[in-house]
């Protein structure tokens, strides 16, 4: 239906031809832009109503004391549904560790928050497909945990700052919200981050469009193509610096695979996208010290390129 | 009554804290208002999320920015 609008519009209205370039990319900027804001305004809506269930506090008392691989397992689970923002980091970070959440553990969910987050997986969805989405969340998750179980291995506890184990953390009653200000303040979420975020969908979907019609078909298959061993880790360093913008990056990225970027390349560049960024860090080093910090990013960008070329060599 | 508003200076903080400002202003009270950025004290709150409300000691919201109406509605 939405295929017939968009031909409609474009080979009808507009009076473009079906095989030419322009009418081509016009034609797909049209049915993805329609389809993807539909698809964003259900499922962050859905999403922050699923949220709301999960608040930190309890995502916090799940974790505590719980062992290693089982405990990682489960942070990188509760990671997609607990409500995320890198501003409340310290204090997340904070509450978990005095709490008795194990360092590596707390790691595994701070991985797998950031990466595994709605906007990215209404785009993957839309634009990729659901098997591209689900490897996404899977392969997002084995992350999450080889990085927090690696870091649990190293004892890494005397590299968190020091003032982090003297804090004491209160324990205040939060007041509940009944179903209808969770219902309320899920449409209210929608709208803000509809409102922050459709320019760049809008911009990487038209970005999209253009690589579709007007690339040549194997044009990338040269420089980042399986062959070239280098093309992991450079969209991994990418993918850093446009941080959180996945909402802008991965329509250019889809055009990009149809051009003949393998998936392996494709995953590494999105996780790198949502999961490592520089603003990141800097609160982070608010809790971690200089080395500790290093060796978090490290990994994680050391297990996105792993993924990277593991796809790569076996899709 | 006191309200506080907890966080380290993000910009949601900062809205949290003129929303306040604005609801206490509509209000017709006087109520003070105060910014809590010192990390220390914002975990004794317990809160794990930042922005917080905060008022007579009693957690209101932790991790969004509630509107002014929501806000005037509770120091009523």
């Amino acid at each position: 239906m939405l295929k017939d609008f968009a031909d409609y519009i474009v080979y009808n209205l507009i009076g473009l031809k079906p095989e030419a370039h322009l009418g081509k990319a016009l034609n797909f900027f049209i049915y993805d832009s329609i389809k993807i804001f539909i698809l964003l305004s259900v499922i962050i809506f859905l999403v922050a109503i699923i949220r709301s269930f999960f608040p930190p506090e309890r995502t916090r008392r799940i974790l505590s004391h719980k062992r290693e691989y089982i405990g990682n397992g489960l942070a990188g689970l509760l990671g997609i549904v607990t409500p995320f923002c890198s501003c409340s980091a310290v204090p997340l970070f904070i509450g978990f560790v005095e709490s008795g959440v194990p360092l590596g553990v707390t790691f595994s969910f701070l991985v797998s928050s950031p990466m595994i987050n709605e906007v990215a997986l209404v785009l993957l969805l839309g634009l990729f497909g659901w098997k591209v989405a689900l490897l996404y969340i899977g392969t997002g998750l084995v992350v999450s945990v080889v990085s927090g179980v690696v870091i649990g291995k190293m004892r890494m506890e005397r590299y968190v700052q020091d003032y982090v184990y003297q804090t004491k953390v209160g324990s205040a009653e939060i007041a509940r919200q009944s179903f209808r200000e969770k219902i309320q303040y899920a449409r209210d979420y929608t709208k803000d981050l509809l409102k922050r975020i459709w320019p760049y969908v809008l911009i990487g979907i038209g970005v999209g469009g253009f690589i579709h019609g007007y690339v040549p078909s194997d044009f990338l298959l040269k420089y980042a193509g399986p062959g070239n061993p280098f093309a992991v880790p450079v969209a991994v360093l990418i993918g850093v610096p446009l941080y959180s913008n996945a909402a802008g990056t991965i329509p250019i990225v889809q055009a990009l695979m149809g051009k003949g970027m393998p998936i392996g390349t494709v995953l590494a560049f999105m996780m790198a996208v949502t999961a490592l960024s520089f603003p990141e860090a800097v609160i982070l080093k608010n809790v971690l010290k200089m080395r500790l910090l290093l060796i978090f990013f490290g990994i994680v960008a050391a297990a996105i390129v792993g993924v990277g070329y593991l796809f790569n060599s076996i899709l | 009554m006191k309200i506080e508003v907890l966080g380290m200076g993000c910009t949601n903080c900062n809205k949290l804290y003129q929303n306040a400002v604005e609801a206490v202003k509509l209000s017709g009270k006087e109520i003070e208002v105060t910014k809590v950025e010192d990390i220390k004290k914002i975990m004794s709150y317990g809160v794990l999320s930042t922005p917080a409300l905060v008022i007579d000691g009693l957690v209101k919201v932790a991790g969004k920015v509630p509107k002014v109406e929501d806000i005037k509605e509770w120091i009523k």
